[in-house]
């Protein structure tokens, strides 16, 4: 079940922890919440390749937003999100985070500043849930109480538990709670950027669903700079703030918001990566919360079954969802199968459609599908059921989604050349722009 | 603190693992159950045989116990010797630039071992002088390459995308290596102990050819005065010692074995 166990009170705390320790460590971030990066003229060659894996590329990644990489395989997006933290070296050219060259500093130090996410979590299966948690912050010498309750904050964070699963080992996982746990260990020390390489390509579709949502729920509360390159068209615009489009050479072909790259594709490579379709996958640009829901009759269980009847028919919708004690939905009923029984049970229904509210309308509509009905329940925090979506609404969302657009300002990007003096607002320039070549060609 | 937490379904693997968990110790105990009946259905046999005076003086518990004591000296001195330079040149061989001798030292450890052991001991017996420290090194010549091979293999068989995981996380590349790549090799690399641990005791009974010491002496002496008992006797020690010594290692592999996999 999709439950979010974003808290505030708690995430606060961690804040104010996070600043204490970016405080007595050497930090690149420094912040509690997201950092900017800027990669200045990047180029990574291999030997005994003639052409670049990735040539002059500059791009600004704006603090506090979800930039996706997509392109198609051996494009570069990878190499570049790994020269982001320095697994793999740049030949030329800077990477600067907060303002700072990091280029230079001491790679190992520089990572443990830096979540790193990969697929299926990349967890050690010979370490517990809690001692993957653990590592960065045993590295950075925090003490063991502070260590446990992080982990156990993490797991929460994540929707796990944190007395069942602290002390399994990952294979008792399934790949979802895996993906889940590998996203906590990369926050663990609460680092300003977070890098994610392909995260969700090895669950099933409906777990990616979750874990996307998931992921976009965590980032509403802590605003961290993710970085996250994807081979999922689909994936980049329901997760992206900014998705940037390669081609071969780690060449930039577009950079721009989900809804103008939609609508305004640079040219036919960008198209054919849209691919089919492109008015569908407006649905992927509206998230379930923006659209309107409905409030159908609820009930709890132990309830008489003939007052809930007659509150339905009063209220002239077609279900009765019945809520749990924390309010998460256990099962919807329909007028005839209350009238056929006395008192509402307590039995959960698994096949429930449920989908939680930073879901996109196309998942929303994926979910309707396989359960065959024309409408899904909504849940908030914490799996707390908030309403009910139909299909009518999917359409209406989608006639309004058209006449909005986004009009915020674009984030620089481009190959083989430089910032035409762009001000970058978060980074302080450690040179004048005007000391870079000006021959660049904006993408 | 809990009050946001799900449950979710535990996986079928949890159950399987408690099933997995409680079977390999069945085995083990049959196995040091067995070998304990077979020895003492030796030494039952041995106080009542009619024996010469000679095969009884030469079978003498006492004797046997000392014998017995060169034989686990020889091996275990080998065996230690043999940990102390294939596991770090395993390690080594597996690390970026000196990947490129994998080759030649693999050919040299092969020639250690395909060449036969009594020919090896002779040989290095002109060379080195006879005696105790000249049979460990023949010895630990034979067994380096199973420990060696199965320390490369159990360290390229560690999933390269953890080692990456590590690295990302700002492991150094030494604590990737003891943390993560170490721990997870370590049942490919106890395989290869227990190999080379067996080969040890069995081939540490050539030692006595050049007065090495161990029970290899209950054999020689047996063929060489036709004392048929002495000979059966030296010969079901020398394996029985390796049964055990296999069991042993296969106590540890399963004590050692890190959780989780």
């Amino acid at each position: 079940m999709p439950e979010h166990a974003a808290h505030n009170a708690e995430l606060d705390a961690e804040s104010a922890q996070s600043a204490e320790s970016a405080g007595n460590s050497q930090s690149a971030g420094g912040t509690e919440h997201g950092a900017a990066i800027l990669l200045q003229e990047v180029t990574k060659r291999y030997p005994g390749q003639a052409k670049p894996a990735v040539g002059g590329l500059t791009l600004e990644i704006p603090s506090g937003s979800v930039v996706m990489f997509v392109g198609p395989s051996g494009c570069g997006k990878t190499t570049t999100l790994k020269m982001i933290n320095r697994l793999i070296e740049p030949t030329e050219g800077e990477i600067i985070i907060n303002g700072k060259d990091v280029t230079d500093m001491d790679g190992d130090k520089l990572r443990r500043q830096i979540g790193y996410v990969i697929q299926a979590g990349g967890l050690f299966p010979h370490m517990t849930v809690a001692a993957n948690i653990a590592l960065v912050p045993k590295m950075l010498g925090w003490d063991k109480k502070r260590i446990a309750a992080r982990v156990d904050e993490l797991l929460e964070l994540v929707s796990l538990d944190p007395a069942v699963y602290r002390d399994r080992y990952p294979k008792e996982l399934s790949g979802g709670q895996q993906q889940r746990v590998g996203v906590a260990r990369a926050l663990a020390a609460d680092p300003p950027v977070l890098l994610m390489d392909e995260p969700f390509g090895a669950v099933d579709p409906i777990t990616r669903q979750r874990l996307q949502d998931e992921l976009l729920a965590i980032q509403d509360e802590l605003h961290k700079t993710i970085v996250c390159v994807t081979h999922d068209f689909e994936e980049a615009m329901k997760l992206g703030d900014w998705i940037a489009i390669f081609d071969e050479g780690a060449q930039l072909v577009q950079y721009d918001s989900p809804e103008r790259i939609l609508a305004q594709p640079a040219n036919e490579f960008v198209e054919s990566f849209i691919g089919s379709g492109a008015g569908l996958k407006q649905l992927s640009l509206t998230r379930v919360k923006e659209a309107e829901l409905s409030q159908p009759v609820t009930a709890s269980p132990g309830d008489a079954a003939s007052d809930v009847l007659s509150r339905l028919q009063g209220d002239g919708g077609r279900y009765a969802v019945v809520l749990d004690s924390r309010r998460r939905p256990i099962q919807w009923l329909t007028a005839r199968q209350l009238s056929r029984m006395q008192f509402i049970s307590d039995q959960v229904d698994q096949e429930l459609p449920i989908v939680g509210d930073q879901a996109t309308l196309n998942d929303a509509l994926d979910e309707m599908l396989v359960a065959t009905t024309g409408n899904a329940l909504v849940t908030g925090p914490r799996g707390a059921f908030i309403g009910i979506i139909d299909v009518e609404t999917v359409t209406q969302a989608i006639t309004d989604a058209r006449s909005a657009s986004g009009e915020s300002e674009a984030p620089v990007g481009l190959n083989s050349g430089a910032m035409s003096a762009v001000a970058v607002a978060a980074t302080q320039e450690q040179e004048p722009d005007d000391a870079l070549p000006m021959d660049g060609r904006e993408a | 603190m809990s009050a946001a937490a799900i449950t979710e379904t535990a996986s079928p693997a949890v159950k399987r693992i408690g099933l997995h968990r409680r079977h390999p110790w069945l085995p083990l105990l049959w196995q040091i159950l067995v070998l304990l009946a077979l020895i003492a259905a030796l030494f039952i046999w041995l106080s009542q045989a009619p024996l010469t005076a000679t095969e009884r003086a030469t079978l003498a518990p006492s004797e046997l116990w000392t014998m017995t004591v060169q034989h686990l000296e020889l091996t275990v001195v080998s065996a230690v010797i043999v940990l102390a330079i294939a596991i770090p040149l395993g390690v080594l061989l597996t690390r970026g630039p000196l990947r490129k001798a994998t080759g030649p030292v693999l050919a040299i450890a092969n020639i250690g071992q395909a060449a036969p052991a009594v020919g090896l001991v002779v040989l290095l017996a002109f060379w080195l002088g006879f005696g105790f420290w000249t049979a460990a090194v023949a010895l630990v010549l034979y067994a380096i390459l199973p420990v060696l091979r199965n320390t490369m293999v159990g360290l390229d068989g560690v999933d390269k995308r953890l080692v990456e995981a590590g690295r990302g996380m700002g492991m150094s590349a030494a604590a990737v290596l003891f943390k993560v790549e170490l721990p997870l090799a370590v049942p490919v690399m106890l395989a290869g102990i227990r190999t080379a641990l067996v080969l040890l005791v069995g081939t540490a009974a050539l030692g006595t050819f050049i007065d090495g010491g161990g029970l290899g002496l209950l054999i020689t002496t047996g063929v060489n005065l036709a004392q048929t008992n002495v000979l059966v006797v030296g010969s079901l020690l020398v394996a029985l010692l390796a049964l055990v010594i296999d069991w042993i290692g296969r106590v540890v592999e399963y004590v050692a074995r890190p959780k989780g996999l």
